[in-house]
């Protein structure tokens, strides 16, 4: 009678959560049995031990450390954090949990919080400070934040002047996944603007095909893929800056520019000859599951979906995930070739306790030798941490993940959904949204997202 | 003794531990009782009954019943108060009216159709060969976790599309399709959608209302049955005359049980429409106030709504309460 | 299998007289009666089943075709089994399995004998505002749960027992208590007051009355709500979670199962072959416990 309570935000949360574990094996050609920790040796490598020793002898210490990573994905971390411990003798005990995001709070609240929590949304952080448990980050973190990270990423976790939470790892959502085989048998190539992305749509209606299949479903937190689809576009139609003002709420959210952007996203996925490619009609978006969404592609009933670089882990074992494999994505492109906007989520280590052990291994956590360990050590997973060397991601997804996150010319927005107040971020905007797919027009469903916009 | 046990030896140490100082509790309490007599020694007895369920009741649910309640009238954070407020959101939110409507609908209609179907299948199967077994498999749903019971009811109302080679993976899309019709959005028809929800709840607790009103149904004293037979009744007059009277009280507990657990179900609704598509109750808002958009106060006035959704049921048994005392 | 009642708890009157369970069974097996018992039993195994089939069946093809397809074009994997025992973590099920049963028993057991207590007290002794308390109960069903988690979590980190399984006994003992106190008062309602009378003339006190009246005859009813108790403190997770802290050390099967789903939610294969794998141990104390389900046990009395 008393359910269990899967987390609210957790589904959406993909919104940070990066570590697509089963990535390795679809991708590794033949390789299907392969899993996420593959590699084990790396962690035996010995790393510098220096900068931990400063924080005096933490032997025998333990640090808790409390996400919603749990397996597969969880075996990599665990593995990550063995090189600090050989180096200082300290336990790190690890503890994976789906609902987690519902949980933390509860414990923060109470008085009985993690030392240190791996947090998805920049929202959540902020709920998490104010619940003043939460201990600023120390001035090694903050060092390495300030060294390795673009500062965008130390501005989503400062919070009154005060930089609490530094990014771990990072995850790209603005991209198209589609069948390599198709396109080249098609004679498709790849869009580099959007409109020759709609001509690309168009000439697929033409050969009798529906191009783009779509599915916003995720038990209570339906309807997060299509915040996705609207932030992906309030970037393109109307810029970074716009999008900035929007997500912090100093337009509207029912001015003109977030309008645009919803009706260019209504262009695609309620146009009925776009949609639902292998799924059904415009309303189907609605009711199929975003896991179950991009497979069509599989059976060659659709052949574009939209959906973030940890979709890969998806696909059904024996998949390859490759440029030359069944299945790949290319970046959902800007305006016109020369702007490149870029979507993405990320997520944060929140500390809430300062003992010598828990800051030694924040400094750990936030620095390019935990960043080159764990990736090495995983597949699907990648970081914008600038001293990650690009050759130790190993699979195609990850290769070309990371290297939109890391190029120069990309403008990186976090999630705008991660962002906003949950009354908006985790709930007007998702029930809002699915109302618009099944025939609630534009004005009213940002109308009454701006509603609830917390005064 | 108060620490986490860490290894199999030391738990199981823990719990003997536990059992032993509970035991040790009740003997106490039962050698007081013990020593007391008479009708004033009476009132003793029973508050020493009672004792410990008040004060675990106290802490456990009382407390955080007021609280809640105490809650509602605060803002988001819970910091600045702000009177009827939440109530006033409640009630002048327009998707609210369908809310209200759904919950009404799952609370008339899921306790009395789980009762009736448990009642009738304890019956049927008193007796039978096959009755622990028979009884096992309505049993079965509620043996299965929520998750679990979402995947299962998937590949009951899943839809695909009519389209090439796309097959159905839902069961009742394939039967549609199967007698010559088209598949169906299921969960997007409202109110449709609503009914095809409580269909899940029943199949859950028609095993409770079984399991329960058939140790009731063992409860009937096998001369009143002999009685009636050698009087040469029928099955309905049996059922009517006999069963039925015999196992009343323990329906109203049955119905009053499964429609407060009605009322306070949220996990169907939420894994399976998340209350979108016009399927939200009282309880799912009340969860997504408090853990998805973080507004405590609302939450909390949601909550309230809840205890308020009660006195009807509780007023019912008040009632029968007094006619069992006439009786 | 109830038609055989322990010999040890029947008085000896009933075992003199099985004729009435014979000509009961007679009547009632009609064939209609068993086609509507059959229907029933159909419809409600039919979605199980469904998963059953599915928990065999291979990733893809779960996710493309429906289950019936089993059945024309059959094609069998245990991957998924092998997946919930630890195809790839080495998950420890058994660490896991042994918590749950060191949650589980004192949590059915503790609320089973407070409530038995405080029901008793409710209907069969006088005190002034007895049904005022009885209604407040009962009324203290609906209370979310959620809406206590912070409360009680601030309490037992005051005396600093979190992360240990006294959060869990002592949290689900309480939350069990009000739907066991109204469900066992009704039983204890239905029992003959001449049987309590006729002890009380005998000179019995409550003590005594309530183990050698009431609990021999409460056995049905104790077993009933025990089954159900049992059932929820093992599928439950969120008061695990909240108050031991979802460490190894205290964390039940379920979470470990709710896991299983992979972090985003996908794998529900695993959930699927997951799902039967948990029910084993539930299913097996409703088959046990039905053997107290005992017919008869008040035969001899007069009702009322």
């Amino acid at each position: 009678m008393f359910g269990q309570p899967t987390s609210p935000r957790f589904r959406a949360a993909l919104a940070g959560t990066l570590s697509a574990g089963l990535v390795l094996g679809l991708a590794a050609c033949g390789d299907s049995d392969s899993d996420s920790s593959s590699g084990t040796d790396a962690s035996a490598a010995a790393i510098d031990c220096a900068p931990y020793t400063k924080f005096g002898d933490i032997k025998g210490k333990t640090v808790t450390i409390y996400t919603g990573i749990v397996t597969p994905e969880d075996t990599p971390h665990i593995e990550s954090y063995k090189p600090f411990e050989a180096c200082t003798g300290a336990t790190i005990k690890y503890e994976g949990d789906k609902s987690f995001e519902t949980q933390v709070l509860v414990r923060a609240r109470a008085g009985n919080p993690p030392d240190l929590a791996i947090v998805p949304q920049p929202g959540l952080v902020k709920q998490l400070v104010s619940t003043g448990k939460a201990v600023a980050a120390p001035q090694e973190v903050s060092d390495n934040v300030d060294k390795f990270w673009d500062k965008a990423w130390k501005a989503y976790t400062t919070i009154d002047g005060k930089f609490y939470g530094a990014p771990l790892g990072a995850s790209v959502k603005s991209l198209v996944w589609y069948s390599p085989s198709e396109f080249k048998d098609s004679g498709y190539t790849v869009p580099t603007t959007l409109d020759e992305l709609k001509a690309l749509s168009d000439k697929m209606v033409a050969d009798g095909k529906k191009p783009w299949c779509a599915g916003i479903s995720s038990g209570d937190a339906t309807g997060w893929p299509l915040t996705d689809w609207m932030e992906d576009f309030m970037l393109r139609t109307a810029g970074p800056e716009e999008y900035d003002k929007w997500v912090n709420h100093e337009i509207p959210f029912n001015s003109a520019e977030p309008t645009a952007a919803l009706d260019a996203v209504g262009a695609y996925l309620k146009n009925d000859k776009y949609v639902n490619g292998g799924l059904g009609d415009v309303k189907s978006i609605a009711t199929t599951t975003f896991q179950d969404a991009g497979l069509p592609i599989l059976d060659g009933t659709c052949s574009l979906h939209r959906q973030a670089s940890f979709y890969a882990a998806n696909f059904p074992k024996g998949t390859k995930v490759a440029e030359d494999g069944d299945i790949f994505a290319f970046y959902l492109p800007g305006k016109d070739a020369t702007t490149k906007p870029v979507l993405g989520a990320g997520e944060f280590v929140v500390a809430f306790a300062d003992r010598p052990e828990v800051k030694a291994f924040q400094t750990y956590l936030s620095s390019d030798v935990w960043a080159n360990t764990k990736a090495k050590l995983s597949s699907g997973w990648v970081s914008a941490n600038k001293g990650l060397d690009q050759a130790n991601l190993t699979n195609p997804i990850d290769k070309l993940a990371g290297g939109i996150l890391l190029d120069p010319k990309a403008t990186f927005r976090f999630d705008g959904s991660d962002m906003m107040p949950a009354a908006v971020g985790s709930d007007a905007f998702w029930k809002q949204t699915t109302a618009w797919i099944t025939g609630q027009d534009t004005p009213t469903t940002l109308n009454n997202i701006e509603k609830a916009w917390p005064k | 003794m108060f620490n986490t046990a860490s290894t199999t030896p030391e738990k199981i140490l823990q719990m003997l531990a536990a059992l032993l100082l509970f035991a040790a509790v009740m003997g106490l309490i039962l050698f007081i009782a013990g020593r007391f007599g008479g009708k004033r020694g009476d009132r003793i007895v029973a508050y020493l009954y009672l004792l410990p369920v008040v004060l675990m009741l106290g802490i456990g649910l009382v407390y955080p019943g007021l609280r809640t309640i105490y809650q509602s009238f605060f803002d988001a954070a819970g910091k600045a108060f702000i009177g009827f407020d939440n109530y006033g959101t409640i009630f002048s939110d327009a998707d609210q009216l369908t809310v209200l409507r759904n919950t009404v609908f799952w609370v008339v209609v899921t306790p009395f159709v789980a009762t009736a179907i448990g009642l009738v299948y304890a019956i049927l199967v008193d007796k039978s060969r096959f009755e622990s077994f028979a009884k096992t498999l309505i049993f079965l749903p509620m043996s299965i976790s929520f998750v679990a019971a979402g995947v299962i009811w998937k590949f009951v109302y899943e839809y695909r599309p009519d389209q090439g080679n796309v097959k159905q993976i839902g069961l009742i899309n394939q039967l549609i399709v199967w007698l010559g019709g088209k598949p169906v959005q299921l969960l997007i028809e409202s109110p449709l959608n609503t009914f095809l929800l409580i269909v899940v709840m029943i199949w859950v607790q028609a095993g409770f209302a079984m399991t329960i009103l058939s140790a009731a149904i063992k409860a009937i004293p096998d001369d009143i049955i002999e009685a009636a037979r050698l009087d040469g009744v029928n099955a309905w007059q049996m059922f009517r005359k006999i069963t039925l009277p015999s196992v009343q009280p323990t329906v109203v507990v049955v119905l009053t049980t499964i429609g407060i657990a009605t009322l306070k179900v949220f996990d169907i609704v939420r894994t399976m429409t998340g209350g979108n598509f016009g399927t939200s109750v009282v309880a799912n808002e009340f969860y997504r106030q408090t853990f998805n958009a973080d507004n405590q106060g609302l939450g909390a006035a949601l909550a309230t709504l809840l205890f308020v959704l009660v006195i009807p049921i509780v007023w019912y048994n008040i009632r029968s309460l007094r006619q069992s005392e006439a009786r | 299998m109830s038609t055989t009642t322990p010999v040890t708890t029947t008085p000896p009157l009933v075992a003199e007289k099985p004729s009435a369970a014979k000509v009961a069974k007679k009547r009632l097996s009609s064939p209609w009666a068993s086609l509507a018992a059959i229907v029933l039993a159909v419809l409600w195994t039919l979605p199980t089943f469904g998963l059953l089939v599915s928990s065999f069946r291979p990733e893809r093809a779960i996710k493309t075709t429906g289950w019936w397809t089993f059945f024309s074009n059959p094609t069998l994997t245990m991957d998924n089994y092998k997946g919930v025992f630890g195809g790839d973590g080495g998950v420890n099920l058994a660490n896991f399995f042994i918590n749950s049963l060191i949650i589980c028993i004192p949590s059915v057991l503790i609320p089973l004998s407070l409530a038995a207590l405080a029901a008793y007290a409710f209907a069969w002794i006088n005190f002034p505002g007895k049904n005022i308390l009885f209604l407040m109960v009962f009324a203290l069903q609906i209370v979310p749960l959620q809406v206590t988690l912070i409360p009680l979590l601030e309490i037992y980190v005051n005396i600093k027992i979190t992360g240990t399984f006294w959060t869990l006994w002592l949290s689900h003992a309480t939350f069990a208590l009000p739907l066991a106190i109204y469900l066992l008062h009704n039983f204890m309602r239905e029992i003959p007051a001449g049987l309590i009378e006729a002890a009380r003339v005998d000179g019995a006190g409550h003590v005594s009355i309530f183990f050698k009246v009431m609990l021999p005859l409460l056995t049905p009813a104790l077993a009933a709500f025990g089954i159900f108790q049992f059932l929820w403190v093992w599928n439950d997770l969120l008061v695990a979670l909240v108050f031991a802290g979802g460490g190894d050390e205290v964390a039940p099967i379920t979470l470990q199962l709710a896991n299983l789903s992979g972090t985003r939610g996908t794998a529900w294969q695993l959930l699927s072959a997951g799902a039967f794998v948990s029910i084993i141990v539930p299913v097996t104390v409703f088959l046990l416990l039905q053997r107290f389900f005992v017919r008869g046990l008040l035969a001899g009395s007069v009702k009322g």
